[in-house]
C-alpha cells in the first residue's frame, strides 16, 4: 500500500488510465463538432446564409485544417449540397454526433466503472491480507467491527472514484474547456464573461467545500465508532445482562447518535447552502448572456446564431463544471479516508507474506529438539510473563507444564505456538527459528489448543476438519460453462491482484488423518473424537436432528429393522413400557391430544397448535362427531387450572417453564377469555375463541398433567377423528403434515423420535437416560453409529460456535490438534470446562490413541493442576515467569520444591 | 392418581399440613411424578440432594452403608417425605432409598421448594414450626437419653 492514494492508483491502473485518457482525447472531436453544428444549421439552411440564390451549393463534411505558418490544408473537399438538402444532412450528421457521443460517453463510463470495480477488489482484498497477516499484539487494539466497517463501506466510495481519478478532470476539463473556448471563439466578451463566472465558481465553492470534507471524517470516524460500539454490545450482551447495565449502553449509543446526528445535520446544511450558490452563480451566466448577448446582437456585432450556439454550449459548461467541482471534493473526501485507513492497516512488524505461502507439498517431519533460549515475554503493558526461561524437549516426549497461578506455563504456550511474539530470546526447532518458519509447516507439523477454541459459523464437520484445509489440494474440475465460468474468475482475480485459489476445491488434507477421502475420513477421526469423549455428544445431536431421507439412505432404508431391534431390546430390558408406541388404531398416552389428533410430524415452520386448531379444514373434522365440543369443554377445564395455578405468579417467573398449556404471556388473554366465556353454551362461542380453548386442550398430556380430563370416551373418538382428519385430507395440508407409518421413516421428525417411534413415559423415573443408553447401543449392533454420528457431524454450531456448549467446543478444539499428523502438539490448558477427572481421563484416552495410531509426537501440556502430572514423560515447574524445577514425576515428588507442593494441594 | 389426590396427600405430609391448598396445588403441579419399580434407586448415600420426594403409593427402604454392607435401617409408607433435609441446606444425602415393591412418588425439585418458600413466609413458618418440633423432640429424647444411667 502507498501512502498516496495518487500514487496508489497510478502504480496499479496507468496502462488503463493512459488508454482511457486517450480515448477521452479523441471524444472530444465529436464533442466540439456537436456544438459548431447548430451554428452551422441555423445560419446555413435555416437562415439562407451561402444560399442566397437559388442552386447555390455548399460543401457538405468538407475537412480543412487551418495550420499556423504552413495555411489551410483541405483533406476533402465534400459533397456539394443545396439548401434544403443542406438541412437533412446537417440535422442528421446532428443526430449521428448525438449517437457518437452518447456511445463515448458508455464506454467511458463503462471502462471506467470497471476499472473501479477492480481496484476496490485489490484495495479490499489487500486489506484482509493484512488482517491476516498483522502481529499478534495488534489484535489487542483494534475492535473487530471497525476493521470490518473499514473493510466494507469505508473503501467503498474509493473504488467509483479510481475509475474517474484522472479521466474525471480531463474528461470534465476538457468539455469545459472546449465549451469555453468554443463560447470564446463565438465572441470575445461573451467568452470573458462565461470565464469570469467560472473562475468565481471554481475558486469559491472548493474553499465553501472545505467545511464539507472536515464534517464528512468527522461523520466517518463516528459512524465507525458507532459500529464499534455496536459489535461490542452484541459480544457483551451476557456482561450487560449481568450488570445492568443496558441502560448505560443506551445513553452511550443514544449520545452517540446524537453527535452523528448533529454532525450530519450540519452536514446537510452546508451542503445545500453551497448548491444554493452554485446555482445562482450557474443562472447569472445566462442572464448575462441574455442582457450584453442581446445587445450585442441589436447592434448587430454578433449573429443570432452566434448567440444561439453560445447560449446552447453555455447549457453545457455547467454541468462539467459542477463534475469537476464534485471530483474535487471527492478526491479530497477519499484521500482522507483512504488516509485514515492507511494508517489503521500499517502496521509495524506485519507478518512476511513468505510465512503465508501457499504450500501445497506435505512439509517435512518436525522430529527435532525443541529448544527455549532465554525466552522473555511480556503482556501489553510491558510485564514479563517470562523470564529469560530456557528449556528442551526432544522429539516424542510428553510434557506436563505446571506451576503456580501466573507461573507463565500459558505464555510459553502461546510462544510455542506463535500466538505471542518474544519480547527477546528464541524458540528453535532443530536449527530453524521458530519465528522464521513459514505457517506451512507450523500449521501442519505442529498444532495447537486452547481453552478459548474458536469456532466458525458452520457446521461441526467445517470446524473439525477446519484445521486441516492448508491448500487446494483436490482441484475440481469443472466442464462447459462452469469452466468457462471459473476462467473468468481466475482473470478476473489476477487483474485485481488477488490469489485464484479455488474455494470449491476440496481442501481438507485427507491422508493427513490417514484417509483416503471423504467416505473414510469419518472413520479415521472417529477414535479421536471418542478419546476426547466427543463422540456421545454428536450422536446426541444427530439423534435430535431432522435428516434428508434421501442423503441418508442406510439409516432411514432401514427403519424398520431398527424399530423392532429397539422393540426387542426394551422387552429385554423390561422397559416396555417405558416408551409408549405410536399405532395408527390406539390412542397415546404419553403423547399430547393434539399428536393423537395429527397423527404425524409438521413439516415446516408453518404450523403450530393453534394454527392447526384454526385451520377450517381441521375444524370441520372435529365438528363431524362434535369432539369439538368435548375438547372445548376439556380446554376450558385445563386453562382454568393454569390459570388458577399461575395467576398470582410473576411472568418472568420460573414455574411457568414447567406450565407448558400456554406461555406467560398468553395467560392474562386466557384469564379474560374464561371470564367472557364462563357459562357461554358452546354454541354461541365465536370460532376464533373457539380455536384458542381447543388449542390449549391440544398440550395436555394426562400423566404429566394429572388433572384428570381425558375420559376413554375422547380418546377413542381422538382415534377416529384421526382417520377421518387423514381420509379427506385437502391438497394443501398433504404437504403440511407427514403422517406416522410403522413401516416408514418420517422425514420431518427427529432421527430419535423415527427410532423411538413412540413416546417416553412421563413418569417411568429415569426414563430418558436409560432409553439413550439403550438407542446408542441398538445403533452400535446394527452398525448405525457412525451414520448418525455423520448426521451429527451436520449439526450447524452457530455463530462463534455458540450452539455448542463450552465443554463442547473445547473438546472439538483438542480432537482438532490431535487429528492431524503433527508433531509438536501444544496445549494450553485446553479442557478448563471440564473437572479434573475428566480431562485426566480424556489425557489418557488420548495417550492410547497415539500409541494406537503407532505416533509419538512432543506433546507439550500445559496443565491446571498438578494432578495429572504422573501421565507424562517430564514435567517443568514454572513459577512467577521462571522455570524454577524439571524433571520426571517421581523425582519431582521426591524433592523438596514446589512442585511437592502443588501436588499435595 | 389425580393432581387433587396428591394435593391430598401432601395435606397429609407434616411438614406441609399447614400450608394452604392452593400453594400446594402449584406445589404439586411443579413437581415431576416418578414412578419406580421394585429395586431402582430413588437417590444414593453420599450423592448431592436435589429433590425431596413425597410417597404416594408403594414403599421404600432406608438404607444405610456400613462396614457390614447396606443395613436397612427404616421403611417409608405413602405419605411420608424423604430427603427434605437435603434440600433445605447443603449436605450430602445420608441414606440411600430403595424402592421395595412398585412405588410412586411426587418428585420436589430443591429450587422450586425453595422459590416457594421464599415467595411464602406463611408457608416458610409453618414448615420452621415443624421443624422445630423435630428439634425440640430429638433435644428431648437426646437429653434422655444423656440422663440414662450408663
Amino acid at each position: 500500500m502507498d501512502k498516496s492514494l495518487a500514487r496508489y492508483i497510478w502504480k496499479h491502473t496507468w496502462r488503463q488510465q493512459i488508454w482511457i485518457l486517450c480515448v477521452v482525447g479523441i471524444s472530444m472531436i465529436p464533442y466540439f463538432m456537436s456544438f459548431d453544428l447548430p451554428k452551422q444549421i441555423v445560419n446555413g439552411p435555416i437562415q439562407g446564409e451561402g444560399f442566397e440564390s437559388a442552386g447555390t451549393t455548399q460543401p457538405f463534411l468538407a475537412i480543412s485544417i487551418d495550420l499556423p505558418w504552413i495555411g489551410t490544408l483541405n483533406l476533402f473537399n465534400g459533397f456539394q449540397l443545396g439548401r434544403e438538402q443542406m438541412l437533412y444532412a446537417l440535422s442528421f450528421f446532428f443526430l449521428f454526433l448525438v449517437m457518437v457521443n452518447g456511445l463515448f460517453k458508455f464506454y467511458i463510463n463503462t471502462y471506467k466503472g470497471r476499472l473501479g470495480e477492480r481496484m476496490l477488489r485489490r484495495l479490499r482484498f489487500g486489506l484482509v491480507d493484512r488482517v491476516l497477516r498483522f502481529p499478534p499484539f495488534q489484535f489487542k487494539r483494534v475492535k473487530a467491527a471497525e476493521v470490518a466497517t473499514m473493510v466494507k463501506d469505508e473503501v467503498e466510495p474509493l473504488g467509483g472514484f479510481i475509475g474517474d481519478a484522472f479521466v474525471q478532470p480531463a474528461l470534465l476539463g476538457g468539455q469545459a474547456l472546449t465549451a469555453l473556448v468554443f463560447i470564446l471563439l463565438q465572441n470575445f466578451w461573451l467568452g470573458m464573461i462565461a470565464a469570469a463566472i467560472v473562475a468565481v465558481q471554481v475558486i469559491l465553492i472548493p474553499k465553501m467545500r472545505k467545511r464539507l470534507i472536515r464534517l464528512g471524517r468527522e461523520r466517518q470516524l463516528t459512524a465507525r465508532q458507532l459500529s464499534g460500539r455496536v459489535g461490542e454490545i452484541v459480544d457483551g450482551i451476557n456482561t450487560i445482562h449481568v450488570h445492568d447495565t443496558s441502560n448505560y449502553e443506551r445513553a452511550d449509543i443514544a449520545e452517540r447518535l446524537g453527535k452523528i446526528f448533529k454532525i450530519r445535520y450540519d452536514l446537510y446544511q452546508w451542503k445545500f447552502l453551497v448548491k444554493f450558490i452554485n446555482n445562482l452563480l450557474a443562472q447569472v451566466t445566462p442572464f448575462l448572456f441574455y442582457l450584453v448577448g442581446g445587445y450585442l446582437a441589436l447592434r448587430g456585432r454578433v449573429d443570432v446564431g452566434q448567440l444561439v450556439a453560445v447560449i446552447a454550449a453555455y447549457k453545457d459548461l455547467p454541468g462539467p463544471l459542477k463534475d469537476l467541482i464534485d471530483w474535487d471534493q471527492s478526491r479530497q473526501d477519499v484521500q482522507v479516508k483512504y488516509q485514515q485507513v492507511y494508517e489503521q492497516f500499517s502496521v509495524d512488524r506485519l507478518v512476511d507474506p513468505k510465512i503465508q505461502a501457499l504450500v501445497q507439498e506435505e512439509p517435512n517431519a518436525l522430529a527435532v529438539p525443541l529448544s527455549v533460549t532465554n525466552l522473555t515475554m511480556v503482556d501489553d503493558s510491558g510485564a514479563p510473563l517470562l523470564d529469560r526461561v530456557s528449556l528442551q524437549v526432544m522429539p516424542g516426549q510428553t510434557v506436563a507444564i505446571v506451576g503456580t497461578p501466573n507461573g507463565g506455563g500459558d505464555a510459553l504456550a502461546e510462544a510455542l505456538a506463535r500466538i505471542s511474539w518474544p519480547e527477546s530470546g528464541r524458540v528453535t526447532l532443530g536449527n530453524d527459528d521458530l519465528q522464521d518458519l513459514p505457517e506451512s509447516v507450523t500449521g501442519r507439523r505442529a498444532s495447537y489448543a486452547s481453552s478459548d477454541a474458536y469456532l466458525f459459523a458452520g457446521t461441526l464437520r467445517d470446524n473439525l476438519f477446519y484445521g486441516l484445509k492448508h491448500a487446494p489440494l483436490t482441484p475440481t474440475k469443472y466442464e462447459g460453462a462452469a469452466a468457462t465460468l471459473r476462467d473468468w474468475q481466475i482473470g478476473e482475480a489476477k487483474l485485481s491482484g488477488n490469489p485464484d485459489y479455488d474455494i470449491a476445491s476440496d481442501w481438507i488434507d485427507y491422508a493427513s488423518v490417514g484417509a483416503t477421502g471423504p467416505a473414510d475420513i469419518i472413520h479415521a477421526v472417529m477414535p479421536m473424537l471418542a478419546a476426547v469423549d466427543l463422540s456421545r455428544d454428536i450422536l446426541e445431536l444427530g439423534l435430535r436432528s431432522a435428516i434428508d431421507p434421501r442423503l441418508h439412505a442406510a439409516l432411514t432404508g432401514r427403519i424398520v429393522e431398527l424399530r423392532s431391534a429397539m422393540r426387542e431390546r426394551l422387552e429385554q430390558e423390561g422397559l416396555s413400557e417405558v416408551v409408549v408406541p405410536f399405532e395408527p388404531g390406539a390412542y397415546n398416552s404419553e403423547a399430547t391430544v393434539g399428536e393423537n389428533l395429527l397423527f404425524g410430524a409438521v413439516t415446516g415452520k408453518d404450523w403450530s397448535p393453534r394454527k392447526i386448531a384454526a385451520n377450517p379444514y381441521f375444524a370441520s373434522v372435529l365438528a363431524a362427531d362434535a369432539l369439538d365440543e368435548a375438547l372445548y369443554g376439556m380446554g376450558l377445564d385445563i386453562a382454568e387450572q393454569a390459570v388458577e395455578l399461575f395467576r398470582d405468579l410473576p411472568p418472568d417467573h420460573p414455574f411457568f417453564q414447567q406450565l407448558g398449556l400456554m406461555t406467560a404471556e398468553e395467560l392474562p388473554d386466557y384469564e379474560a377469555l374464561l371470564q367472557k366465556l364462563t357459562g357461554k353454551p358452546f354454541a354461541t362461542v365465536s370460532a376464533e375463541d373457539r380455536a384458542k380453548i381447543i388449542a390449549v386442550s391440544f398440550e395436555y398430556v394426562e400423566p404429566r398433567y394429572r388433572f384428570g380430563l381425558l375420559t376413554d370416551d375422547i380418546r377413542q373418538r381422538v382415534v377416529v377423528a384421526r382417520q377421518r382428519f387423514y381420509e379427506g385430507l385437502p391438497g394443501a395440508l398433504q404437504d403440511a403434515i407427514e403422517p406416522y407409518n410403522p413401516e416408514k421413516y418420517t422425514a420431518a421428525a427427529s432421527v430419535m423420535d423415527n427410532v423411538l417411534f413412540g413416546r417416553i413415559s412421563n413418569v417411568e423415573a429415569d426414563a430418558p437416560e436409560k432409553i439413550r443408553a439403550l438407542v446408542f447401543s441398538v445403533l452400535e449392533n446394527l452398525e448405525l453409529y457412525d451414520e448418525v454420528l455423520d448426521v451429527g457431524l451436520d449439526y450447524n454450531v452457530g455463530v462463534a460456535g455458540r450452539r455448542l456448549s463450552n465443554v463442547q467446543r473445547q473438546k472439538l478444539d483438542v480432537a482438532r490438534a490431535f487429528l492431524k499428523k503433527a508433531d509438536i502438539i501444544v496445549l494450553n490448558r485446553p479442557l478448563l470446562a471440564l473437572d479434573q477427572r475428566q480431562q485426566e481421563q480424556i489425557v489418557r484416552n488420548i495417550f492410547d490413541e497415539l500409541t494406537r495410531q503407532q505416533r509419538s509426537p512432543t506433546v507439550i501440556w500445559v496443565l491446571p493442576s498438578a494432578g495429572m502430572a504422573p501421565l507424562f514423560d517430564r514435567i517443568f515447574v514454572f513459577d512467577a515467569g521462571s522455570l524454577v524445577e524439571e524433571g520426571s514425576y517421581e523425582t519431582l515428588r521426591s524433592e523438596n520444591g514446589i512442585f511437592r507442593t502443588l501436588v499435595s494441594q | 392418581m389425580l393432581l387433587k389426590d396428591e394435593v391430598g396427600m401432601l395435606k397429609r405430609v407434616p411438614l406441609f399440613a399447614g400450608v394452604e391448598p392452593a400453594k400446594l396445588k402449584l406445589l404439586a403441579f411443579t413437581s415431576d411424578r416418578v414412578s419406580y419399580n421394585a429395586g431402582q434407586v430413588l437417590f444414593r448415600q453420599g450423592e448431592e440432594g436435589d429433590a425431596a420426594y413425597v410417597i404416594l403409593t408403594g414403599s421404600a427402604d432406608i438404607l444405610v452403608e456400613s462396614d457390614a454392607g447396606q443395613i436397612k435401617v427404616a421403611g417409608v409408607e405413602p405419605n411420608a417425605i424423604v430427603g427434605e433435609i437435603a434440600i433445605l441446606c447443603d449436605v450430602s444425602r445420608t441414606a440411600t432409598v430403595q424402592a421395595s415393591e412398585r412405588l410412586e412418588a411426587l418428585r420436589i425439585r430443591k429450587d422450586h421448594f425453595l422459590r416457594m418458600l421464599k415467595e411464602n413466609p406463611e408457608m416458610t413458618l409453618e414448615i420452621l414450626k415443624v421443624l422445630a418440633d423435630r428439634l425440640s423432640a430429638t433435644t428431648a429424647e437426646l437429653s434422655l437419653e444423656r440422663s440414662r444411667p450408663h
